[in-house]
Formats: structure tokens, C-alpha cells, sequence
């Protein structure tokens, strides 16, 4: 097993607000693994900050084993590392297929591909992953029309379509319909077999990522309070003790 | 280098260079308040005015229109108050309520057609000559270091009668029902609402006091400087550039931003010729401007 | 945008479409000879609605700025126009003209054949240099910024002597043997306006214009996506300012005088005009700032005369009316009324299913 991606002692602080402070964590290729941690607890900000989101105070990040904590968003992006977001954004003036069409990769693309025709290449896929996330009926309704959940879904299949090598997912359940939740965790985890996409997920609902993950992070106030196989987490007493807050 | 022998000129004499600073000081009070005025409609409303230079420019109007039928220009101050309080209301009746809620775009070019027939409106029935009040109140005159400094009383009074009607908004929001109603809705309308403020009073209220408040201010440009019915666009610039460096809701950043810029005005009016000080007012916002973004640029964010 | 009914009938109605404006376009000057200048004017209308679409509608990023271009093409085209010949500034300093300075036939087509390409390219280059500067910002702090450019561009023009300060600049007169000059001026601007159109035409089918629809609609999930926004944005201005340039060159030479204010670098005139032409026909269309353009140009050419002195009061009113009662236009109200005709439909499960999915 191979590390993708490693956080190593990042700090991030908001004016003197401590939201990150030495978290460290590794996710190995081909796995799922899960972060959890009360509200405020900077799960979102270390998701920021892999992304390229914000610049981090101290420490290191490497995808790949090469150092991505000073490149930009779109930089990283093209290395293979996406992230979807908590508030789902998706191109809401624009139809699903011609979302998911801007968002194929264009890592081996020169800028002068940009003004090439737009043929059919690509409409397959990108209805094929409409039908894998149960949105082929809506093709060709503005992004903008379609429900909070079926967003998540366009901007889940906006990512697959993307072939990343790792997706960060803010807390892909949320707002969704608690009957196709089970649903997604079925996507998720056929997106990790099938595409080989390694999974690295944000998630409140336990049940949801104990289900989900090989392995889970959990973040208290900023710092990694525990981590280990869903089992050990589920038990651990800090961990519910966090919860409960009698931190 | 044209402006070479003005600078050595500025530099060899203090008189000189406190004299622009005075004067630029004095102006730059009236540019602050104005600004003042423009953060308030844009932080509780989210609309960027662009009539606000107009306001300025309608309530020196009124203040030359009174002169030249005989009375006072000072008396100009609060009757532009209450027009210009007038007209703000009508404004929003019309137009405003129903671009409240729309896109910062939509309010920013609705604003910028209304500034547009205000201004050709006044050019039909004043034309589109300089005009002054004179409030004949005599000129301070001292000198320091040889230098004669000679600063017109009127704008002195101009600029404490700022100070004063800008501490005393700064209490009515503060301190009155009204106010406080004002900031609960900048903060969040739909609480507001629910806790039985009637926003869209309170949005009339704040766009019309605004108009009021530049009005009152125009009245003094009038009799302390020139105006003209094409001389809001500047003003309207000068407040934005004002907001976007001091901020939102910070009154001291305001008021120091504003006498900076007239300082910093008045400066290079004198360096680079009066006929580019125009120039340098949009100049100066661009680079104000980008400024702005590449400073937030290095934090990855971006103005918002 | 997209014309979803593929087929026979619409390839002919689509030839019947283009067949009929060039047949128009030709004719007009023949038939209508005194109105060619107004003709000519609209075609140059088309072209700033066209550009302006392309940044303030596919791509969100509404400039009030784009008349600089159209005001560096104007100057450029008429510095090349009478630099080829003469002293620039003996030329400036003798306020345009007289007997010294003519131009025979020959001279005066070289200039404008080289003047008009000089005029798109320094265009172009304006719009990199300042692009990659201002399109940093975003949304309302754009628009004013370019805003403050384009007065600070009319402020320094008015300033610099050799391009005749505030005094303005008289491109080069074409000689009397020419005849009338407006119908070559009137060809110019329908080809340039013909050219425009496929360029933009054959961008809005590309890639591209599903890149710039994206930063519309959130630059930030474009960015994450992996998109280099910036590059983009400053294509995209280029692109604008490439055309505007060329037709900033031409209508300097159809007006015959350039004020640095208030025909270069008019921001209260053609620069509010073309925004208000984009939204007048539907932001974001291909065809709506054309229409707009026509409508714009056909209402104030027919009541500009009846409302002398009121002209700006009335297009402050009429910028009031239309954003205010009807920001979505012409092509906009169209697009609402039918759905389908614009390729976005709601699709029942059954239909999807009958379609053999």
C-alpha cells in the first residue's frame, strides 16, 4: 500500500483562531477513509486546506509525495485531487450533461484544446454517470432546477467525471433524503472499487461511515483526538466523549 | 518630468504643503461623510448607490438656487435635508423596492440610469456651468514660515458642521428605535422580519436618510467649492474607493480614509495640473482597487 | 445558444436566416443612401453588443469598461491612418486638416487597410495587460473598477498632446473624389459585424464557451475543478477587445472627429449603450445583443430628433426601465415562453424511455 496523500503537523489559524493545530494524517491508494469530529472542529478548514483552498500556517502536504501546500486550487485539482463541497456547488445556468461535460479532465489538454468544437465525445460518459448516480432522466434540466439532493448527486457525478485519483467528500449525506442514503453509500463505495478511486470523506452520520470507511480520523478542537479502524473509533472513549461534549 | 519643479516647490515650502493639506483636510470630511452615507445603504440594503454623487450635486442646488433668490445658502443645509430626504423616498417608492433583493449588477446599473437623468435633468434647468453660493463669511488668513495661508471661513465651518452631522447619525443609529432597527436589519432582514420589523420602512428609511445626509453635504460643497451637474460621478467614486479601504460599519476608517483622500487630492491636483485630478480620482480607484485584490490574493481570497 | 432541433428543416430555415440578413445587409445602402451612416452605425452597434455579451453574459463579468477598447482603436486607427504620411503631431497641432495635410485615394484606403488591424491587435494588447490586472476581481468590484478605467483612459487622452488632447483628433479625410465615403464605411462595419458574429458563433460551440458559462455560474467549483480561471477570463476579454478595437477604428472614421470624452472614451454613450443593448435583447444569447443592437439603434435614430436635449434624460429612463421591468430581454422572455426551443426541456421518465434508452 502506497500513502496518496500526507498531512503532516498542519496548522491553520483564522486570527488567532486555532482551527487546525499539528493534524497529521495519511490516506493510502484504493482506500475510504472517513473524518469525523464535532461541528467546529476544523474538519472543513483541513479539507480547505489540502485543496489549496487557503495557504496553511505550518507544516507539509504531499500528494503523491510532492509537496502541494503552496499550489493553487486548480493546480492541485489537475494533479488528480478534488473536492466537493458542503454547500454542493454545481453550474446552476447551465443543463447536467453540459455540467458534467466542462468538468472532464483536461490534465493532458493544452489551453488550445479549449477552442475546439465540442463533438459527442464524452456525452456517453457523461450520461453513463447520470445513470450511475440516477439523474439520466434529468439531462437536460438546468442544474440550477434540480432538487438540494439530486445536486449532490450532479456534483458527486461532476467529480467521477473529472477521473480523479483521490475525491474529498464534505459530507456527501447531508440533505439528502434518508431513504437513498443507503443508495449513495452503495455509489461511494462501487466509485472506490470500480473507478479505483481512493475516498477521503467528511461525514456526521456515524452510521453512514462506520459503514463506509476502512479506516477514520477523528478531529476535536483542531487536533486529531483519535484514529483507527471503525470498530476502535466507535469505542473509544474520547471519541464519545467529544460528541457528548464533555470534552 | 513636468511636475518636478512643483514638487521641489512643495518641498522647499511648508507653507505651501500645509496649505494643501488644510484645504485638502477640510474636503475631505464632506468626502467622508458622503462615504459614510454609502456604506450605510450598501451594508444594510446591499445596493452600491451610484446616485450618491448626485445627491451631492442636486442638494448644491438647492443651496445656489436659494442664493439666487436671496436668502442665505446656509439655510440651504437643511432644506436640502429634507428635499433630498423627499426625493430619496420617492426613489425607492418607484424604483429601489423592487431591486432590493436582486443581484449587486441589476442595483448597481439601476442606480447608474437614475444618476444619469438626475444629472441631465439638473444640466436642462441650471446648464451646465461651474456655479457657486457665496455665504460672504470672510477668509482666515495666517502665515507660517513667511508663507500666507488664507482658508475661507465657510469651508472651516463646513467641515466641523460634517463632523457634527456625522456624529450625530452615528448616534441615531446607536441610540433610536429607528437605528436599531436599521442595524438589525444590515444584520440579517429575515430575523428582522420575523422579530416584526417592517424591512421595507426600514430599507425606505435608510435609502432616503442617505439622501439626506449627501444632500446636507452638498449644500456646503456648494458654498465652500463649485458645482456642476456632471461633478456626482467623482463624488460617487471617491465614496466607494473610501468604503472598500476603511470597510464596512467602521466610522474612524471612514473619516480617515476620507481626509487622506482629500489630502492626497488636493496634493496631486497641485503636482500633476487640476486638469488630471479627475484623472487621478479614477486612477486612484483602480489602483485602489487592485491593491485591495492583491492583498487578498495572497491569502487566496478575493474581494467579496 | 444551441439550436436543439437538428435536421433538414432547420439547416434550411438556419440558410433562409443568414441568406436573408446578407441579402439585407448588401441591399441596404443601395436602397436606404441616406441613411447609410446610421446603417453603418448599427452594424458597429451589433459588434460592441456582441463583445460586451460575450464577457458581461456567457461569462458573468459585466464591464462598464469595454468602450477603452473601442477608444484605443479610434486613436490607433487614426494615428496610423495620418502617421503614414505625416508628422502626428504637426498634424494634431494644425487641429486636423487644412491645406497641408491631404489624403489622395490611394493614401487614404492604405491607411485604413493598415489602421484597422493595428487598431484590433493594440486592442487586444490592452485587454492581456489590463486583464490579467482587473480580472482578479470579481462581480460589482469589476464593473466599477472598469468603470474608473475607462474615465481615467478619456482623462489621460485628453491629456496628451500628441494625440490632440482635449481638442480630439480628426481621422484622415478621405478626398472629394471618393464620393460618398459613408457606404465604404457602411461595408466595413457589416463585414466586421459578419466576422464578429462567426467568431463569437463558432467560440459559443467550442469547449470555451462551456468554460466561461462555468465561471458564470461559480468561478469557485470551476477553479476547484481544475479550471485556470484566470487565463480564461483574460482570453475571453481579448477576444472582445480584438473586434471592438477594429470597430472603435472604423467608427472613428464614419464620425469624422474623436473627442477623447465624449466619442473615444464615452462611457455615458456607447458604453452604457452596449451593456444596455446586451440586456435590452437577453444577456447570455447569441442572437439577443444583435436584436438589441437593432432595436436600440432603430428607436434612437427614429425619435433621438423629437426629443432633442431630453436624449439622456430619456436613456437614463429607458436603462431604469429595462433593468428594472425587464432584466431577462427579449431572447430571455423567448427562452421563458419556450422552453424547448432553447434545448433545455423537462423530460418526463416515459419519454426518456421511448427514446430507447
Amino acid at each position: 500500500m502506497t500513502v496518496l496523500l500526507k498531512v503532516n503537523s498542519v496548522s491553520k489559524t483564522f486570527g488567532g483562531v486555532v482551527a487546525n493545530r499539528a493534524v497529521s494524517m495519511e490516506v493510502e491508494k484504493g482506500t475510504i477513509v472517513g473524518l469525523i469530529g464535532p461541528n467546529g472542529s476544523g474538519k472543513t478548514t483541513l479539507f480547505n486546506s489540502v485543496v489549496g483552498y487557503h495557504p496553511i500556517d505550518e507544516g507539509s502536504i504531499r500528494f503523491r509525495a510532492q509537496e502541494i501546500s503552496h499550489m493553487r486550487v486548480p493546480q492541485i485539482a489537475r494533479l488528480g485531487l478534488l473536492r466537493t463541497f458542503q454547500q454542493t456547488r454545481i453550474y446552476g445556468g447551465m443543463d447536467c450533461v453540459q455540467n458534467m461535460l466542462i468538468s472532464r479532465s483536461m490534465r493532458k489538454a493544452s489551453f488550445l484544446e479549449l477552442f475546439h468544437r465540442q463533438t459527442g465525445e464524452g456525452v456517453e460518459r457523461a450520461e453513463n454517470l447520470l445513470e450511475f448516480v440516477g439523474l439520466y432522466e434529468k439531462r437536460r434540466l438546468l442544474a440550477g432546477d434540480l432538487s438540494f439532493g439530486q445536486q449532490k448527486l450532479l456534483e458527486f457525478a461532476m467529480a467521477l467525471m473529472n477521473e480523479p485519483e483521490m475525491l474529498m467528500l464534505d459530507e456527501p449525506t447531508a440533505g439528502i433524503n434518508p431513504t437513498l442514503i443507503n443508495g449513495l453509500i452503495d455509489r461511494l463505495k462501487r466509485a472506490n472499487e470500480e473507478f479505483g478511486i481512493t475516498l477521503f470523506v467528511i461525514e456526521h452520520n456515524m452510521r453512514v461511515i462506520m459503514n463506509l470507511a476502512q479506516r477514520i480520523y477523528c478531529l476535536a478542537h483542531g487536533e486529531v483526538l483519535a484514529e483507527g479502524l471503525p470498530d476502535e473509533i466507535r469505542n473509544d472513549k474520547r471519541v464519545i466523549d467529544a460528541y457528548l461534549g464533555a470534552h | 518630468m513636468p511636475w518636478a519643479p512643483d514638487l521641489y516647490l512643495l518641498v522647499s515650502t511648508p507653507g505651501l504643503t500645509l496649505d494643501l493639506i488644510i484645504n485638502g483636510i477640510l474636503i475631505g470630511a464632506i468626502f467622508a461623510l458622503v462615504a459614510y452615507g454609502m456604506a450605510l445603504v450598501w451594508g444594510v440594503m446591499n445596493i452600491i448607490n451610484v446616485t450618491q454623487g448626485e445627491y451631492v450635486m442636486l442638494g448644491g442646488f438647492v443651496a445656489v438656487g436659494m442664493w439666487h433668490a436671496g436668502m442665505h445658502p446656509l439655510l440651504a443645509v437643511p432644506v436640502a435635508a429634507v428635499l433630498l430626504y423627499a426625493l430619496g423616498l420617492l426613489l425607492y417608492h418607484v424604483v429601489i423596492f423592487r431591486i432590493v433583493d436582486r443581484d449587486l449588477f441589476t442595483s448597481l446599473l439601476a442606480t447608474f440610469g437614475l444618476s444619469i437623468i438626475l444629472q441631465q435633468l439638473m444640466n436642462i434647468y441650471f446648464g451646465g456651468d461651474t456655479r457657486t453660493a457665496d455665504a460672504e463669511l470672510g477668509r482666515l488668513v495666517f502665515s507660517v514660515d513667511g508663507y500666507r495661508i488664507s482658508v475661507s471661513n465657510i469651508k472651516i465651518l463646513a467641515f466641523f458642521l460634517v463632523l457634527i452631522l456625522g456624529g450625530c447619525l452615528y448616534v441615531f443609529l446607536k441610540r433610536s428605535r429607528l437605528g436599531q432597527a436599521i442595524r438589525a436589519t444590515a444584520q440579517n432582514p429575515r430575523a428582522a422580519r420575523v422579530l416584526g420589523i417592517d424591512t421595507n420602512k426600514v430599507y425606505a428609511a435608510t435609502f432616503a436618510l442617505n439622501a439626506s445626509i449627501a444632500g446636507a453635504a452638498g449644500a456646503l460643497v456648494a458654498m465652500a467649492y463649485t458645482i456642476h451637474p456632471y461633478f456626482g460621478l467623482p463624488y460617487t467614486v471617491r465614496s466607494f474607493m473610501i468604503v472598500i479601504v476603511a470597510g464596512l460599519g467602521n466610522i474612524g476608517g471612514v473619516l480617515a480614509a476620507g481626509l487622506g483622500l482629500g489630502a492626497a487630492e488636493n496634493m496631486a491636483g497641485f503636482l500633476l495640473g487640476v486638469e488630471f485630478q479627475i484623472a487621478f480620482v479614477f486612477g486612484l480607484l483602480v489602483l485602489v482597487l487592485l491593491l485591495r485584490a492583491w492583498w487578498l490574493g495572497r491569502k487566496r481570497q478575493y474581494l467579496k | 445558444m444551441q439550436v436543439s432541433n437538428n435536421g433538414q428543416s432547420s439547416f434550411t430555415s438556419k440558410l433562409m436566416l443568414y441568406g436573408g440578413i446578407a441579402v439585407v445587409g448588401l441591399a441596404a445602402p443601395l436602397l436606404f443612401p441616406a441613411y447609410q451612416a446610421q446603417m453603418a452605425e448599427l452594424w458597429l452597434f451589433v459588434v460592441f453588443a456582441l463583445t460586451w455579451d460575450l464577457v458581461g453574459g456567457q461569462m458573468g463579468y459585466n464591464s462598464f469598461g469595454n468602450v477603452v477598447f473601442v477608444g484605443v482603436g479610434m486613436y490607433a486607427c487614426a494615428v496610423v491612418q495620418v502617421g503614414l504620411y505625416y508628422e502626428v503631431s504637426e498634424y494634431t497641432d494644425a487641429r486636423g486638416g487644412g491645406t497641408e495635410f491631404v489624403f489622395d485615394q490611394g493614401q487614404y484606403l492604405t491607411g485604413l487597410v493598415a489602421g484597422l488591424p493595428v487598431a484590433a491587435l493594440l486592442a487586444a494588447l490592452f485587454a492581456v495587460v489590463l486583464g490579467a490586472l482587473v480580472l482578479s476581481l470579481r462581480g460589482h468590484y469589476f464593473a466599477i473598477c472598469t468603470l474608473g478605467l475607462g474615465i481615467a483612459m478619456g482623462e489621460l487622452a485628453s491629456g496628451w498632446e500628441w494625440i490632440g488632447a482635449g481638442s480630439g483628433m480628426t481621422p484622415a479625410e478621405p478626398p472629394r473624389s471618393m464620393g460618398n465615403i459613408n457606404r465604404l464605411h457602411y461595408y466595413l462595419a457589416f463585414g466586421l459585424a459578419i466576422l464578429t458574429f462567426c467568431a463569437i458563433a463558432t467560440l459559443l460551440r467550442s469547449r470555451f464557451a462551456l468554460a466561461i458559462n462555468a465561471i458564470r455560474d461559480d468561478e469557485d467549483k470551476a477553479e476547484a475543478m481544475g479550471m485556470y480561471t484566470t487565463r480564461i477570463k483574460v482570453t475571453a476579454w481579448t477576444c472582445s477587445a480584438l473586434f471592438l478595437g477594429a470597430a472603435g477604428g472604423i467608427y472613428g472614421n464614419l464620425k469624422r472627429f474623436i473627442d477623447p470624452t465624449e466619442t473615444a472614451f464615452s462611457g455615458a454613450t456607447i458604453g452604457v449603450w452596449m451593456v444596455l443593448m446586451a440586456i435590452l435583447g437577453g444577456k447570455g444569447t447569441l442572437w439577443g445583443p444583435i436584436i438589441g443592437a437593432v432595436v436600440f439603434q432603430i428607436t434612437k435614430e427614429l425619435t433621438w430628433t423629437y426629443i432633442l436635449g431630453w436624449q439622456r434624460v430619456a436613456l437614463g429612463v429607458l436603462i431604469v426601465a429595462i433593468v428594472v421591468f425587464f432584466p431577462e430581454g427579449i431572447m430571455g422572455r423567448l427562452k421563458i415562453l419556450f422552453p424547448e426551443r432553447f434545448g433545455h426541456r423537462v423530460e418526463t421518465p416515459d419519454e426518456a424511455r421511448e427514446e430507447g434508452r
